[in-house]
This record gives structure tokens, C-alpha cells and sequence, in this order.
């Protein structure tokens, strides 16, 4: 493995990450002619190009997103299935994210770089796990790359919120969670747990859970919150985005205790700052440890970071003598991670 | 030291008093002794290390962790404790399957600890914890939990707890000292009541209800007392051979701050009165220079000497071992008057008494409460001259005639989203006044004060329907709005501050009327405002 002087056919360019020999670009910010997508997320994945290729999981998420304004035309590759674009050879491997996501695994020249995308390595009963790819360019994340940054146990976090129902029983448990992930992750980590109550899922978050059962997880029993009659709410899990925590949409619910699950409730002043009561930190993407194991498992030489807190990683990286840098990529939310 | 942790991290996002009573007792509940006494003490800043400060965390991060890293997340975070508890590299397996820290061993062994071994005991203890509990242990030995718990709301958890009057709780409290293991036997029925020397302790104060002026008619004037209720802090002195305490209304003993006043407390008796300032002018202070002093635990000689304290005295409580309470107003007033004639001079330039105001009629009275009131008063008491002492407030004995509340024209300018019930309301809300432009410059509002209450469920969601239209700025949960609406402010007083940008500070700012009709141009200026200093 050797250092990135010589790998000059990926580079940032602003409309994302462009495979020159290849001619297409990684989760573009803009429209392409030709994009090989990540995952389902809207800022990796938006509608507009004229190619794509993903995960048959991906590409059903963005046809269920995106409905006809997907015009794209589409290409499932499967994971360790192997393809070639113009001499380039690609190939996907879980990054276990959400459903479907992928890391991009690109050969050229005798050269192996992956752009991981959005990753984590805890196991997700919605998704299959991360495979270490080794190789001579890591294109990694940063969302939650500083060592203050370590995400407890989720059994841990759902025993929270079990807690606190048992503590409030009169009271609705209102969750912000993001709507594709974070939501199917967190219904599978209460029903491991053992809760197999109805939860309540608001209008914005309800779209996606047919899909997650066509590809075979079992979600139990879910009910929408604008059929449920006030009283069943008392007690009730409920979901909804992180934009109706504060909306007067929940004003219907009894008064709620407002829990939110996302990494950056590690920091109480934040969770504080935000008006949440009860914050769980469960992540889709990967903590500090999972950030630093991850580059020492693939043991890349040269280690590009997208997005997120760059400077502490890129310094840790230079430190075990790799040659790091931000790349700067714009375009990447960070809510609901 | 884990369910401390849980406890401190559900309290600090818990923003009703309700649910944070809850939470209080669900922990004296479930925890043993004498963790859970210790944890009471920390609440009740009943702790203090020596050797512990912000300093010697720092020095253990940082011998522990990449500095650049440390500087980096700590500039995200924000917060000492809080990045410190998290970046913090716990080993991933410990030694001889050490145990997270019981609450009770840190502090009993930290007490006895020597500053070179308290860094030691604490790296110990940090490798041991998660990071919550590392943040909750840090608060402990720190000495400010900052959780939003008064030492005041963790008693009546207490008392609620134990299923009896929070009274009892303040009548027993200064007896005792952590881990507090016999009150909690007591509580839960498995041991007797505690016995203290109660000769020493504070005993709750009686109150008065507020006065509503048709009430009058029903009541005889030769019945009652009057004086006026001073403007300072009401508290309860007792001293006798060896014991000088100075407690404020809630029970706690604020002697410290007040040097001077513990210097004269050569007597035997126990005392209800008002703690005053004087100022260079001879004049009394206000409230707002009485509270340069408070929750100072040292005071200057500068601070004693510019305005130097004393206490107008209302009742006696005890005469030496005599217990005065089941006397008559009158009576009691009688004894009082003697005990100062006899006192002596050293104690009589501490201590005046609160004169009596005569009076035949209710409107000779209600004149004399708007033509003679002191400005350092802010009403009048009228107590029943049959009236014995009893704590609390009952209904009947004592009157409070507070003076009218003041009211200020304002601009709403900033709303914020309530909490619980109200968390999808904009309820809290920040008003503003005219600030006058320069040369000819338009007037500029400036905050002068925050109110939450004072409205009805509809107004409130008036405001909040309001708020929402006309929002022109949001700063996280904070919305600012177009300065269109006038909302009368009720306040009880004003002072100068240097905190607020206006240079002013209202004391229980209230919404008095949401004035939806008045143009916002019409809305008082920073100077009419000015003109309310006392």
C-alpha cells in the first residue's frame, strides 16, 4: 500500500467526489451524468441524475422517496457483486448505516480506494453490518469525530426510555428520530428489548416502514398517531421528526416527555439547549472509537475525511504517521445524526 | 455513584418541579443508606472539599489525553465537566473487577484525603465510571450541582417522601448532619423520630395572607396591629451561650454574610425581624443593596462598612428558655419592647424595633399607607392583637397590604417555547422599552425584563399563535418578533442592574395586560421607567 502522490484519478471537485477514468461522481451534490449512490439519506442521494448505481435497497428508497420524479435510470449491484465502468472496477460493501447503504470499493491502476459514506460499526437489525475493506485511500466521516464522542451501549439508551415509561406511565414518550434509519432502528431496539406495545408514528415518519417490511423487518405493531384517540397516547411510544418535537402537532399527545435520539445528545448542554428531556444517544454513524478502530482495521496509508469534526481526526491520523486531509466536501446534513 | 448519576442527569432535563419531586423521592426510595444521605447533602450544599477544584481536573485530563484533542473537544463542548467526564479514557477492562465508586466512599474517603492523594483517588474513580457518572462525580466534589434543584425543593422531596410536613423536616434539619441515616429511619418508619437540641433550630416562620380590600369591611379595626412590612430579608435570630444563628426564611443560616449583626447576637432569646441595610446617607437600603450581600459566603470589610446591616425587629420567639409562641400578639409585642429597653447598647445599634402604627379607622389607615410609607417599605401588616405564633400561613391572624404593583407599557421583542405542558408554546418572553435615539436617530428598544405568567390559557394562545406569525429572527429556540405588540408589565420594584442591557432590572415582572389595540410607538421609554428607582 502506498501513498496518495500517485492516485490522482478520484478527487473532490464541487459537485462531489468524480472517478475520472470512470467518468461518474460518488453521492453528487448536484446533478450528473452518471452517480454511484451511497445510501437512501437526501443528501446523498438526490434525484436529478441521468444514471445510478446502488443497492437494490437504495435504489427502492429513492423510488419510494422521490416517487416519478426519479427518472434516473437504474442499476442494483449487490454487495460484493462485482462490475466494471470503463476500466474502473466497483464493487459495494455494507457500511451499516441504514438499509441498503454501502461502502464503494474502487480498483484502478493497481490502486484500492473505498469511500465508506456514512458508516457505524454496532450491529443494526435493520441493516447488514460494516466489512473492513483494506486498502491504500480511506474516504472516511467525520460527524462525530472528536473522543468526547463515544455512543454508550443502545440496550443501554433503550433501558432509558423504558425507564422512564415505567417512571411516567401517564405521560407520552415523544422521540425525535430521523425517518429513514434512525426510526426502524430504534421500533427493532424497543421490541429486542422486550416492549411489543402499539408505538405511534407521525405522518412524516410513516412512509418508509412498508418498504423496511418488504425487505423483511418485522417492525410489530405500528399506528398512526392521527387515528389514535387521545387516551390510547397516555403511556405510548411515539415517533415523529426532530422538526415536530416542538410543533403544535404535539399538542394531541399527553403531556409529553420530549426524548430525542441522536449522538449529539452525548452533550447535555446540547440535548439541554434544544428542549429535550430525555436524550438517548443513539447513532446511525459511527463514534469516536468506531471512527479510529475502523482506520486502523483497513490500515490505509492516506485517510480523506468528507465531513464532520475533521481537524481532531485528520490530527490523529497524521500522529500514526498516515497522510490525512480534510476534503472538505460540502452538502453532508448533520441533523438527526 | 451510578444512581446519583441517573438522578443528577434526569434533573437536569427536567424542567417542572413536579417531575424533578418525582424523581428526588423515586431516588430516596431505591437508594440505601448512607448513599443516599450523602447525595441529600450534596443537593443541600452540605459538602465541601478542600482539595478539589476546577484546576486539579484539568491537570488529570490533560495528563491523561492528546492535548490538541482535549482543546479541540473542549471548544466544542463548552464545558469543563462536562468534557472532561467525557473524553476521559476509561480502560476497557478493569483490574481485580474493581466496581464503580459508591457515592458514600467518595465522599467519606475524600474527606479524610490529602491533596496529592485526592488526584490520585479521583483518576481511580474516573476509570471506574461512565460518563455520566464521571460528570455527576465531578459535580459532587465540586460543590455546585447546578441541576436545578434547590436545597429548599430537595427538603420538601423529603418531606414528601416521608409522608409528613415539610415543617418538620426544617424543625429537625440543623441537628443533623450527613449521611443523615437516623432521619431516613425515621421517615420510613423503622427508627424514632431523631432528637436534636431543638432550643437551637429554626423554627418556620409565621406568614401573612395577602389582604383583598373588600375583606376589610368584615374585619374590626380595634382587632388588629399594624406596621409596616419592611422592604430586606426576614429572618429569624437565635442566640443564647455558645449559639449565634442568623436563618433566612427558608431555614438557612446566612450568619456568614453578616459578620457584624452575628457579632451583637449577646443575648439569650430567639427573634423574628427584617434584615436591613443602611447607607451612607443614613437612609435604608433597598432590597437590591441588601442583595450585594446575600449568597456571598465572606464579605469585605468594604461591603460591611458601605452598608452596614440590621435587623428591625417584629417578634420574640423565646425569652430565654421561655417559649413565647402561645402568647398573644400583644403580649408578645410587650415582652419584646421590654427585652430591647433592657438589652443594652451593644446590641440596640444592631437591632431597632419595628414601630406600631396607630390608627381608629380602615381609612385612616389606607391613608396613612399612601401618604407616610417609607420608601424602604412595601406595604403594611396588620396582624391581630389575639393572634399567637404559629408556622405557616394561615388564614385569619396576619394580613400583608402590599402597596399597589407598578406597571410599564412594553414591547414584546424575543419568545422562547415553554417546557412540559407548554413545550410547543411560545411562553416565555422577553420585553423591551424605548431607548431614545441619538441626534435625531429613531428610539431603539431594549430588553428590560422576562415574564412567563400572568395570563390565561387563551391568551396564551393568542401570544403563541402571534408569536408564530410574526417572527422575523430564530436563534435555536428563541424566535425574535416584529416589535409590534404592547404588553403591560406589572412589577413590584426597580433597580439598576449591570447584568441587563437597558441598565435596569424589574423585580417579579408579571404580565399584567396584553395590550393588542396599543400602537408599539405608544410603549414607555427606558427614562419613565428609570423614574420607578427607588
Amino acid at each position: 500500500m502506498t501513498h496518495d502522490a500517485t492516485i490522482d484519478w478520484i478527487k473532490p471537485t464541487p459537485a462531489g467526489l468524480y472517478v475520472a477514468p470512470g467518468d461518474f461522481y460518488i453521492d453528487p451534490t448536484r446533478a450528473v451524468d452518471r452517480a454511484v449512490i451511497t445510501h437512501g439519506h437526501s443528501d446523498h442521494a438526490r434525484p436529478g441524475h441521468r444514471k445510478i448505481l446502488a443497492t437494490r435497497e437504495t435504489l427502492a428508497i429513492m423510488e419510494a422517496r422521490y416517487g416519478a420524479d426519479l427518472l434516473s435510470e437504474r442499476q442494483a449491484l449487490a454487495y460484493g457483486e462485482l462490475m466494471t465502468v470503463n476500466g474502473v472496477s466497483v464493487r459495494l460493501a455494507p457500511a451499516g448505516h441504514i438499509l441498503g447503504s454501502a461502502q464503494v470499493v474502487l480498483e484502478y491502476g493497481g490502486r484500492r480506494v473505498v469511500v465508506s459514506g456514512d458508516y457505524k460499526r454496532r450491529p443494526d437489525a435493520t441493516c447488514a453490518s460494516f466489512e473492513p475493506q483494506p486498502c491504500d485511500v480511506f474516504v472516511t466521516e467525520a460527524t462525530f469525530g472528536l473522543p468526547v464522542f463515544r455512543h454508550p451501549p443502545d440496550g443501554e439508551e433503550i433501558g432509558k426510555l423504558l425507564h422512564s415509561l415505567k417512571l411516567f406511565p401517564e405521560r407520552s414518550h415523544l422521540v425525535g428520530v430521523y425517518p429513514l434509519g434512525k426510526c426502524q432502528r430504534v421500533i427493532m431496539l424497543l421490541r429486542a428489548a422486550g416492549y411489543d406495545a402499539p408505538i405511534y408514528l407521525h405522518g412524516g415518519v410513516v412512509s418508509l416502514y412498508d418498504l423496511y417490511r418488504s425487505h423483511g423487518v418485522a417492525l410489530g405493531d405500528l399506528r398512526l398517531v392521527a387515528n389514535a384517540a387521545k387516551a390510547d397516547l397516555a403511556g405510548a411510544v411515539v415517533l415523529a421528526p426532530p422538526s415536530a418535537l416542538a410543533d403544535r402537532w404535539s399538542r394531541r399527545l399527553v403531556d409529553p416527555v420530549t426524548a430525542m435520539a441522536s449522538g449529539w445528545m452525548r452533550v447535555k448542554q446540547r440535548a439541554k439547549q434544544q428542549g429535550v428531556e430525555l436524550p438517548l444517544v443513539i447513532s446511525d454513524h459511527a463514534d469516536w472509537d468506531e471512527l479510529t478502530a475502523t482506520i486502523a482495521e483497513v490500515d490505509a496509508p492516506n485517510v480523506w475525511v468528507t465531513h464532520g469534526r475533521e481537524e481532531a481526526l485528520v490530527h490523529l491520523c497524521k500522529q500514526q504517521g498516515r497522510d490525512a486531509r480534510a476534503l472538505a466536501v460540502v452538502g453532508f446534513e448533520e441533523e438527526g445524526s | 455513584m451510578i444512581r446519583f448519576a441517573r438522578l443528577l442527569d434526569s434533573l437536569i432535563y427536567s424542567p417542572s418541579r413536579n417531575t424533578k419531586l418525582r424523581l428526588l423521592k423515586d431516588y430516596f426510595a431505591t437508594t440505601p443508606d448512607p448513599a443516599r444521605g450523602y447525595a441529600l447533602a450534596a443537593l443541600t450544599d452540605g459538602l465541601e472539599f478542600r482539595y478539589v477544584k476546577s484546576g486539579l481536573i484539568r491537570e488529570l485530563v490533560v495528563g491523561k489525553v492528546d492535548p490538541v484533542l482535549f482543546e479541540l473537544s473542549y471548544d466544542f463542548v463548552g464545558d469543563l465537566a462536562e468534557t472532561a467526564s467525557l473524553i476521559w479514557p476509561a480502560p476497557a477492562e478493569l483490574p481485580n473487577n474493581q466496581s464503580a465508586p459508591d457515592v458514600a466512599d467518595v465522599v467519606e474517603t475524600l474527606q479524610s484525603a490529602s491533596r496529592g492523594t485526592a488526584a490520585k483517588l479521583l483518576a481511580g474513580w474516573f476509570d471506574r465510571l461512565d460518563a455520566t457518572g464521571r460528570w455527576a462525580l465531578i459535580k459532587l466534589i465540586s460543590g455546585a450541582l447546578r441541576v436545578g434543584v434547590s436545597a429548599r425543593l430537595a427538603k420538601l422531596a423529603l418531606a414528601e417522601f416521608g409522608n409528613i410536613d415539610v415543617a418538620t423536616i426544617d424543625e429537625l434539619w440543623h441537628g443533623l448532619t450527613p449521611p443523615y441515616a437516623a432521619l431516613f429511619a425515621w421517615l420510613e418508619q423503622r427508627g424514632p423520630r431523631p432528637v436534636v437540641d431543638e432550643s437551637v433550630n429554626f423554627r418556620p416562620m409565621m406568614l401573612a395572607m395577602p389582604l383583598e380590600e373588600t375583606e376589610l369591611a368584615g374585619l374590626n379595626p380595634s382587632d388588629f396591629r399594624a406596621e409596616w412590612k419592611w422592604d430586606g430579608i426576614r429572618v429569624q435570630i437565635i442566640a443564647k451561650p455558645g449559639i449565634r444563628r442568623l436563618y433566612s426564611r427558608t431555614g438557612d443560616d446566612i450568619a456568614a454574610a453578616f459578620p457584624n449583626i452575628v457579632d451583637a447576637l449577646a443575648f439569650d432569646a430567639v427573634l423574628d425581624g427584617e434584615l436591613l441595610v443602611r447607607r451612607a446617607d443614613g437612609e435604608i437600603g433597598t432590597f437590591n443593596d441588601l442583595q450585594q450581600r446575600l449568597n456571598r459566603k465572606a464579605v469585605t470589610v468594604a461591603l460591611s462598612t458601605d452598608y452596614p446591616a440590621f435587623v428591625r425587629l417584629y417578634d420574640i420567639l423565646f425569652h430565654g428558655r421561655e417559649d413565647l409562641r402561645s402568647l398573644p400578639f400583644s403580649e408578645r409585642r410587650r415582652r419584646l419592647e421590654a427585652w430591647h429597653g433592657n438589652v443594652g447598647a451593644p446590641v440596640v445599634t444592631r437591632f431597632d424595633l419595628s414601630p406600631l402604627i396607630h390608627f381608629a379607622s380602615w381609612d385612616g389607615l389606607r391613608k396613612r399607607r399612601i401618604e407616610d410609607m417609607p420608601r424602604s417599605a412595601e406595604g403594611l401588616m396588620l396582624k391581630r392583637a389575639d393572634s399567637l405564633y404559629v408556622a405557616g400561613r394561615p388564614k385569619g391572624p396576619w394580613f400583608k397590604w402590599k402597596r399597589e404593583a407598578r406597571t410599564v407599557d412594553t414591547v414584546l421583542m424575543y419568545a422562547q417555547r415553554g417546557h412540559g405542558k407548554r413545550s410547543s408554546f411560545y411562553s416565555d418572553f422577553t420585553f423591551g422599552c424605548w431607548r431614545a435615539g441619538a441626534d435625531g436617530e429613531a428610539p431603539q428598544l431594549v430588553p428590560v425584563g422576562k415574564a412567563y405568567f400572568g395570563f390565561t390559557d387563551e391568551e396564551l394562545a393568542r401570544l403563541d399563535r402571534w408569536v408564530r406569525s410574526h417572527t422575523v429572527n430564530s436563534f435555536g429556540p428563541v424566535r425574535e418578533v416584529e416589535p409590534h405588540l404592547v404588553v403591560e408589565l406589572a412589577f413590584d420594584s426597580v433597580h439598576r442592574s449591570t447584568r441587563h442591557k437597558s441598565g435596569l432590572a424589574l423585580r417579579f415582572p408579571r404580565v399584567y395586560r396584553i395590550r393588542w389595540d396599543k400602537p408599539a410607538a405608544e410603549a414607555d421609554t427606558l427614562d419613565a421607567l428609570t423614574r420607578h428607582i427607588e
